[in-house]
This record gives structure tokens, sequence and C-alpha cells, in this order.
């Protein structure tokens, strides 16, 4: 009950909100329908195709706006941090195969996050635009040097990687077999405990002086934060979990991959992500993942529901417009991002 | 002011509120309760196309011909035996995440579900294949896909007849040997392969190692990044490398770029030759009069004059050839877009002849596909005489011995300008097995005895 509380507690600070009693029944209420009503109710096609990605990509994001929201650091490089991720997971699956699944998942984000901190070096000379570039260049990096080197894909004659069948606590979680449920539990467990880890980590004395970095970073070296430390920090923990999204994207979404998973494009949606849900907000990195996997999908299914017969790629190209345009209208009505037009609105609405 | 942007405020989340509930309770209760009813005697056939994005020019007509084999067979036949095809297309831009989930999305659709999938990419079929014997739907990679995956004992969910890249990249071989004047002079030679770096491209590599040791050619390997629009420093390294023979495997866009670009280098066309996705019209007609006397590979005839063409033509167009042509009637891939078609109904029929004529479900269409023997006469009853070789699928052999063509591009249309050529099995098969035995054993998956399999 503590924890809940401890939770509750949490969701009203950020929120900042009048109301204790409706947070924890809405708190209680949305935890108990995730775990519980989602897996009994969903169909396959809706875990396998919409919530499996979404909480994977909603960890992605989240690594993502610890760096750039909380810490003021660009990166595109995610993708490729997401890459390091799955990799060394799928090579320590399959070099020791006894080797608790989960306990891969969490070992792969180290490796990730030692990748990430070497190219977050930079970042103590250059900033903003200059600094994408340098992460866009580990991004280009590492997905040539895993398609490049066949020891990465145990000398795959194809360069895929596949997810080996294995089990937790005898339950199959990877592999074809691994039931969809499962695997959205994983999922949702995971991202559960890093949004919580991240809750807390920003209101603790790192997750302040990544925001004093961000706001001004020759203040925050004034006052006495070590710049060198605080950054590659951010780079360190969020290339950690970025790496562990990338396992993740793998083992539990795709079951095989190649290299061209992890392009360029994954880096852009994952910024997109936290531009659009909010830049420097938790809940906005899982708002913006359920945009931005959710949207397209949904405007794919409008045409049959609204019994419009288009060909497929007139259908396609109008899908493309109406969720560029939805970006660039939500982008004007509230440039900090979809968790304050919902944080505005409930104050509007006084819930 | 305060007022105003009060209101801004007030407007703007009132707006996201009603687009976020909207959107999820009509998500919600459409796709939970799955899409509309079909009528029950329906055969459903899910279409994975791309007619949008960088491998549109070979994805539409693809598309169009496998489209307009099964619109042939529902409008003059009313169907298979009187089980109307139901078809749904659903466009991935060739992106492998987007092929997965229409895969998801259509699996499930009509009274028996997706019977058999034909993903058109390598990547998607590479995610299929794992999928499919849990999901009891067949995957046909006619042609692409996963080489290894045509040990049916192994694999007995996947099906890659009527040839595979590593057959065909055997072919090549025996090809470009012939033309040396015999196998023995390929020794000291330099073949390079410009591929698709994904695992399409690098599908044939294997085979064109092995080769190369044994026949003492020199293998060069040279990766263009998807999508494949910048390729002047492959080419320009080409010019360096003065290569033998050149070896195309490339998709969509990097097709005609890389035409351009060996153009651009005054490449000898004559010895450049691209892979069976790499040879159509349009890869070549954006190089111009570049392109003349460039060669690919294929596994059936160009051009529409087979009666089924006319029968299309009649049926479907009303003889309007501009408007066939509209919709690439007779062009390469439209060929093979029906040629896929055509495996794919009469697998349906061969089950049928076991199952009973109603709607029959994926288990069902894979005993078809494992029973089909499409034979010279069959061929010749479908208006198809002389398109394609006959083909025999047994338990061990998804692939049936799957010979090879070559045809030239003359700048107006592409022309049969060798034998059918047979892979090397001697060497292509071993290999095949050796693969499938490797990703047993990754996997834990026990071969199935065909001798038990009836």
């Amino acid at each position: 009950m503590t924890v809940l509380t401890y939770i509750t507690d949490l969701y009203n600070t950020f929120f900042a909100t009048r109301s204790r009693a409706i947070n924890t029944v809405f708190v209680t209420v949305i935890s108990l329908l995730a775990l519980f009503a989602v897996p009994t109710l969903a169909n396959e096609y809706w875990l396998q195709a919409i919530l499996i990605p979404f909480l994977i990509f909603a960890l992605a994001a989240l690594g993502l706006n610890l760096l750039t929201g909380f810490a003021g650091q660009l990166s595109l490089g995610t993708g490729g941090f997401m890459a390091v991720g799955a990799y060394s997971a799928f090579k320590m699956t399959t070099a020791w195969p006894e080797l608790d699944i989960i306990a891969v998942f969490l070992i792969s984000g180290f490796f990730a996050a030692g990748v990430g901190i070497l190219f977050g070096l930079p970042s103590l000379r250059i900033k903003g635009f200059y600094l994408a570039v340098a992460t866009l260049a580990a991004q280009f990096f590492l997905i040539w040097l895993f398609n490049r080197v066949p020891w990465f894909y145990n000398d795959n004659p194809s360069g895929t990687i596949t997810a080996p069948p294995r089990t937790f606590a005898g339950v199959m979680i990877t592999g074809p077999e691994a039931a969809a449920e499962v695997r959205y539990l994983v999922a949702l467990v995971l991202l559960a405990v890093f949004v919580f880890f991240s809750w807390n980590l920003m209101r603790s004395r790192f997750g302040r002086a990544w925001m004093a970095v961000r706001d001004m970073d020759v203040a925050a070296e004034i006052v006495g934060i070590p710049l060198l430390r605080t950054k590659l920090l951010a780079f360190g923990v969020s290339s950690y979990l970025c790496g562990v999204a990338g396992a993740l994207f793998v083992f539990l979404y795709l079951g095989s991959a190649e290299t061209i998973a992890f392009d360029v494009n994954i880096s852009f949606l994952v910024l997109f992500m936290i531009i659009v849900g909010g830049l420097g907000s938790i809940t906005g990195s899982i708002i913006g993942a359920a945009f931005i996997t959710i949207l397209p999908i949904f405007l794919t299914n409008l045409n049959p529901i609204l019994g419009i017969d288009l060909a497929v790629d007139l259908a396609k190209h109008i899908e493309v417009i109406i969720f560029g345009g939805l970006i660039i209208v939500i982008l004007i009505l509230e440039p900090h991002g979809m968790a304050r037009l919902i944080q505005v609105s409930r104050e509007r609405l006084r819930i | 002011m305060a007022f105003r942007n009060g209101l801004r405020r007030g407007m703007s989340g009132v707006l996201a509120a009603a687009v976020v509930a909207g959107g999820l309770s009509v998500a919600a209760t459409t796709t939970l309760t799955g899409t509309e009813a079909q009528a029950a005697d329906e055969q459903f056939i899910p279409l994975l196309v791309y007619r949008t994005g960088p491998y549109a020019p070979n994805g539409i007509p693809a598309a169009n011909g496998a489209l307009d084999y099964y619109s042939l067979i529902n409008e003059r036949d009313g169907g298979i035996n009187g089980v109307t095809l139901a078809f749904e297309e659903c466009e991935y831009r060739y992106d492998t995440k987007l092929g997965v989930e229409c895969y998801e999305r259509l699996k499930n659709q009509g009274p028996t579900g997706a019977s058999i999938v034909m993903p058109l990419s390598t990547g998607v079929t590479y995610q299929l294949n794992p999928r499919a014997p849990v999901d009891k739907i067949p995957v046909h990679s006619m042609g692409y896909g996963q080489t290894a995956a045509s040990d049916g004992r192994v694999f007995p969910w996947t099906f890659t007849f009527p040839t595979t890249y590593w057959s065909q990249a055997s072919a090549f071989i025996k090809f470009v040997g012939a033309q040396e004047g015999g196998m023995e002079n390929l020794a000291g030679k330099t073949i390079v392969l410009v591929y698709h770096n994904s695992p399409y491209g690098k599908e044939p590599i294997p085979t064109l190692q092995v080769l190369a040791e044994k026949l003492g050619y020199t293998l060069e390997l040279l990766p263009v990044d998807h999508p494949g629009q910048e390729q002047r420093a492959t080419w320009l390294q080409i010019r360096k490398i003065r290569p033998d023979w050149t070896f195309l495997w490339g998709w969509g866009v990097m097709n005609q770029v890389a035409l351009k670009e060996a153009a651009a280098i005054a490449y000898d066309m004559e010895r450049l030759i691209g892979v069976w996705w790499s040879s159509s019209e349009s890869d070549v007609v954006p190089a111009g009069d570049d392109a003349i006397g460039y060669r690919g590979g294929s596994f059936h005839s160009p051009g529409a004059g087979f009666p089924l063409h006319d029968e299309i033509l009649q049926t479907l167009y009303g003889g309007d050839a501009a408007a066939a042509a509209e919709k690439n009637f007779g062009e390469v891939l439209y060929n093979r877009g029906l040629l896929s078609s055509v495996y794919t109904t009469e697998a349906i029929r061969t089950a049928q002849a076991k199952y009973g004529n109603r709607p029959l479900t994926g288990a069902e269409v894979r005993w078809g596909l494992e029973n089909l023997d499409l034979t010279e006469e069959r061929l010749a009853e479908l208006g198809l005489a002389g398109f394609t070789p006959p083909v025999k699928i047994t338990c061990e052999d998804h692939e049936g011995n799957g010979p090879v063509i070559i045809q030239q591009w003359d700048g107006q249309n592409w022309n049969i300008v060798s034998d059918w050529i047979e892979p090397m099995q001697d060497v292509v098969r071993p290999m095949i097995e050796a693969a499938a035995a490797q990703y047993a054993e990754e996997n834990n998956i026990t071969p199935r005895d065909c001798s038990q399999e009836m």
C-alpha cells in the first residue's frame, strides 16, 4: 500500500492537481487495467502490432527524454544505441543460452551505456545542433559496424539476428512461440520499473544537476556542478534505457531484425515522440510514443471504418499528410507538447 | 490578452482531449471487435503490397499482376470451384515493421483466416518464417526470402518455389562460364556483386563464395545501403576494379540508379547481369538507351503474348489495351505477380481436391502447396504454355529444382536470350540442408521425417 501511495504522490507532484483521492483511484485503475484487463481483452493484433511497440518506443523515448529533455543534450543517435542493446543481447544469449533472458536485457543496456558515454564525450565541447551532428555520426557508424562485422550477427548469411526461444520462470517470453500477452507484460513491467526509476532520478541530486546544466551550463558549473560527470552520466543513463529498449525491440516485438530496423528513421521517430509528447516530461515521453506509434495505425484503419474505399496507395499518402498536419497543429497549439496540453486541460476541467 | 490566452488554452485542451478520446474509442470499438463480417463461402487471401515509397516502381506492377489474376478467377469462373476469392491489399512501403503489422491485421480475416501469405519482401519473409508454424499460415516466398527454408523438413510452412537466390547465383555462374567459353575459363576472372545491403542482397553471397573457391574467380562485394539512391562511390570502385562481370542484386529505386551510374562510367552493359528483381521495365526505362544490352535473370517469360493475357485483357479491361498498359499489363513484374497468384490458386485447387470445395484453412492450403504438381498440361490449360517450367513440390524439397532463364533488354522489350539453365543442385542443395540444419539447431526444431508424411 505504501508503494501505491508513493506512486500517487509522485503523480500528484507531477500533475500539480487538486484532488488526491481522484488520482489514487486513477492510478490504481490504470495499473489494474494495464496489468489484467488489457492482456485478456485485447486481441493478438492489438498486442502485437500496437501495444508492444508502443511500450518499447515509450522506453526509448523515456531514455532520449532524460538526455534531451532533462539534460539538454540533443541526440540523433537513439537508433544506434538501441542497436547496441539489441546486438549485445543477441550475442549474450547465443553465447550463454543458460543466462536468464531478463538479465540479458538488463545487462545489454550497460553495453549501450558504455557506447553512449563514449559518443557523449564531444558534448563537453559542442552543443545544440553541432552535438546532434556528432551523435548522428554515432548512429551511422554503429549501423555500419553491425552490418559490416559478421561476428555481431554470428556469421548468419543474411545478416539478420533472430531472437531464440528463451524462458523466464518457466514461461516462454521470446521466440515465435512466446504468447503476445506474455511479451506485453514483460515490456509493461520493465517500462514501469524504468519510469519509476526515472521519476526518482529526476527528483534526486543527479536529475536536478541535469536540469541545471540544461538551463545554463555555465551557471551550473559556477555553482559547483561538474559538467563532465553530469553530461556523461546523462548520456550513460539515457543510452542504457535506449539499449534495453533496443533489446526488447528485437526480442519481444520483431523476433528477428537486420540493421535497417535501427536506421536513422528510428532516431528521428523517437525525437519526434519527445517533442510532440513534451520535452522534459516523463509522462510526455509515454504520450508522445503513443501518439507516434498508434496514430498512423489508427489512420490506416480509419478508411475501412468510415466505409471509404480508397486505393491503398492514395490512403497511405493521405495518412502521411494527416499525420504531419496533426503534428504541426499540436506544436502550434502547445509548443511544450501534449503532456502540457493534457495538464492544462485537466486544470481547466478541475480534475 | 489574458482572456484570449485563456481561451486558447481552454480550446486546445478540449481539442486534445477530443482527439485522443475520439481516436481511441473508434479504434477500440472497431479493431477489438474485428472488421466487417465476410461471407462464409469465401477464401481470404491477404495481399501485402507497396505502392508508395522507394520500392514502389517495382511494387506496383507486381501487385497489379497478382490482383488481376484473382479478379479474373472471380469474374470468369466465379472463384475456385465455386469458392469466391476475397482479398485485401495492405500497403507497407517495403518496411519490414509495417509489413508485419499488415500481416497481423489481415491474418484473422475471412471465415478461415488468411490461408497463405506472399510477403514480396525478404525482410518480411524472415519475420514470418518462424511465425508460420505458430499461426498455421503457410508462407510462399516465390524467388525471394530465406533460401534455407527450401528444406521442407525444417521449414514445413515455408515454400520457396519455383527457384531461389542460391539457385540463381549458381545459374548465373553457369551462364557466365558459358559466355567465357567454358567453366574452366572463369579461373582468374573477377566478378563484382553490387547488392542491396539487407538480408535480400546478402542471400547470394555464400553461394558465390563457395563457387569462387571451386572455380577460381575473384569475388568482390560492394554493398549499397537502403534505399540505394547514392551509388557514385560504388561505381567508381567498379571502374577501378575493372571486373569481367558484374551482378546487380538491387530492388526499387536502387536498380535504375545502378543502371544510370553504370552508363555514366561507360560500363559494358553486356557484362552486367541483374537478379530477377533487377530486370523489369521500371528498372531499365529510366536509364534510356544506355540500358540496351543489359541482361537479367527470370523464371518466367516476359511480354503479354500468352492466351491468359488475352483473357485478362478481354475480361477485366474490355479489350482496352491502353487501360491495361496503365496497370503495367505484360511487364516483367506484372507477369511475376500473375505467376504468384497462379501458384496460390493452383495450391488451393490441389488442397480442395483433398478437403472439398469450401474455404480452406492455412493448414489445408499448406498441404496443397506441398503436394502441388503443376504440369506442362495444366499450364497449357491455364493459358500459360511455355510461360514457366512445370514445378513439383515434395515434403523435402520446397523449391522444386528451379531452372533460371536469362533475358535481355533491347530498348523496347525484354527478350529471352538463353535456354533454361539448371542450377548447380549438387552445390546448392547441400548448402540449403546445412543452413536449415543450423537453423533447426539454433531454434530447437526437430526436422520432421518425410517418410511419415502423407
